[in-house]
């Protein structure tokens, strides 16, 4: 469970959100500059709320001038919008990098369908192979809470399908907190248990 | 000719080498700190490295002569505490060296870190990495190249040092005498064969190093990274 209270002045706005995430998807939604990706790395810890409070799972993360837990304690996976994959790094070692357990990491890529990639390079494989090693490689962390920043829009259509198929089951298997940030209308009404429309830093109106 | 004296080249690379490892050690922790860090006060700091890059290395060796002189501010402190002269001995060769350089392995240093994707040291956090991990894993293989390619100017750049190494340690044969100073003082005295002899084994080295280097950094472009799809093991 997430709780978390944002506030941040952002160049021609306030960004001013207050939200909860069960074991979820919930997609953040709007137009670019919105404030999105900011409440992302506000909830990862990459930038600093003004003011606020981060729980996840009963436990502070962030308290306005008390508690700044430090990015590598938070447990949140992060799946960036251009996937973040070490380029000279193999498959397999960007996916262990933050794991001692190598039968998470195996299981992982089977799951994913790229266990056949372990020893290429990012530079070597495709877009959606990409996107399935970042993803293993944010899930292998196990992580409290996962945090996908437009995670479908550099892939081809069918590739999408496949891999908005490949979420669902995904947070089947894991029952963690999912917070998305998209600006496709369809992949927000498709994948989100919960849609927070944003404007200009604030929620304008929910919808189950 | 005479029997060649061999000491200036040991001695020049003896000063480049050890130069080259504080220079290198010293600007890449600089150069992290700074890169990606704005703050008040930086683009001074940046000023104040960069400055011998652009002065004449006898304006180097004067400052450097004021500074480490008996009476200088570092100079009097050092013969007061440890009975210890730096001009006009090995030391002296050596500062001169470490100063001229330190810009260009500072300027690639920094280049190399700003080159890469910030995100990828994000990630690394994001995946429980600590600042060094993060560091050692991540930020120092990517700036690698870059890095190398400043070691390479900076060694070259040591080797080649005269201005200032006049200025700060003379020319004491067997003490100060580099390749840069024995050619000097041997076209001085009429020796060009002498002179001649040290230039060709400058232009040498300098060849070789700018040849690896093209090299180097052709062979790292047509790398791993940048592998087409279809070139793939599987």
């Amino acid at each position: 469970m997430l709780k978390a209270k944002i506030k941040k002045s952002l160049s021609h706005f306030l960004l001013h959100v207050d939200f909860v995430v069960g074991d979820e998807i919930v997609v953040l939604f709007g137009p670019s500059g919105s404030g999105k990706t900011t409440i992302l790395n506000c909830l990862a810890g990459l930038t600093k709320p003004d003011k606020g409070e981060i729980l996840l799972n009963d436990r502070q993360l962030f308290m306005t001038k008390q508690i700044d837990i430090a990015i590598q304690h938070r447990h949140i996976g992060y799946l960036f919008q251009d996937y973040a994959l070490f380029p000279h790094m193999t498959v397999r070692r960007n996916i262990t990098y933050g794991t001692k357990s190598k039968n998470l990491v195996d299981q992982l890529m089977k799951e994913l369908h790229i266990d056949h990639l372990q020893e290429n390079y990012p530079g070597e494989i495709s877009g959606g192979e990409k996107q399935r090693v970042a993803l293993a490689r944010a899930l292998a962390t196990e992580p409290q809470l996962l945090l996908l920043d437009e995670p479908f829009s550099a892939l081809d259509e069918a590739t999408k399908e496949k891999s908005h198929e490949e979420l669902i089951r995904l947070h089947k298997l894991w029952r963690i907190p999912i917070v998305m940030v998209t600006h496709s209308h369809q992949e927000a009404e498709k994948l989100g248990d919960r849609i927070l429309y944003m404007e200009e830093g604030h929620f304008v109106s929910r919808h189950a | 000719m005479d029997a060649i004296n061999w000491y200036p080249l040991w001695l020049s690379f003896k000063t480049a080498a050890i130069a080259t490892i504080i220079v290198f050690i010293v600007g890449v922790f600089l150069a992290r700190m700074l890169a990606r860090n704005t703050f008040f006060g930086k683009g001074i700091i940046e000023a104040i490295i960069m400055l011998p890059l652009v002065l004449p290395p006898t304006v180097v060796g004067f400052a450097l002569l004021y500074l480490f002189g008996k009476n200088g501010p570092i100079g009097k402190l050092l013969l007061d505490w440890f009975d210890f002269q730096v001009v006009f001995s090995w030391w002296a060769v050596l500062i001169a060296a470490i100063v001229v350089a330190f810009p260009l392995m500072y300027q690639s240093a920094a280049a190399a870190f700003k080159n890469y994707d910030a995100t990828l040291e994000s990630a690394a956090y994001t995946m429980g990495a600590g600042k060094w991990r993060v560091f050692w894993t991540i930020s120092f293989p990517l700036a690698w190249p870059g890095l190398l390619a400043g070691v390479v100017l900076t060694f070259a750049r040591a080797l080649g040092e005269f201005g200032a190494t006049l200025m700060l340690a003379g020319y004491i044969p067997h003490v100060t005498d580099t390749i840069p100073l024995a050619i000097y003082f041997a076209v001085e005295s009429g020796n060009m064969k002498m002179a001649g002899f040290w230039v060709a084994i400058i232009i040498a080295l300098g060849f070789t190093g700018m040849l690896w280097l093209n090299w180097w950094s052709r062979r790292k472009i047509h790398g791993d990274d940048t592998k087409p799809v279809s070139s793939r093991k599987s």
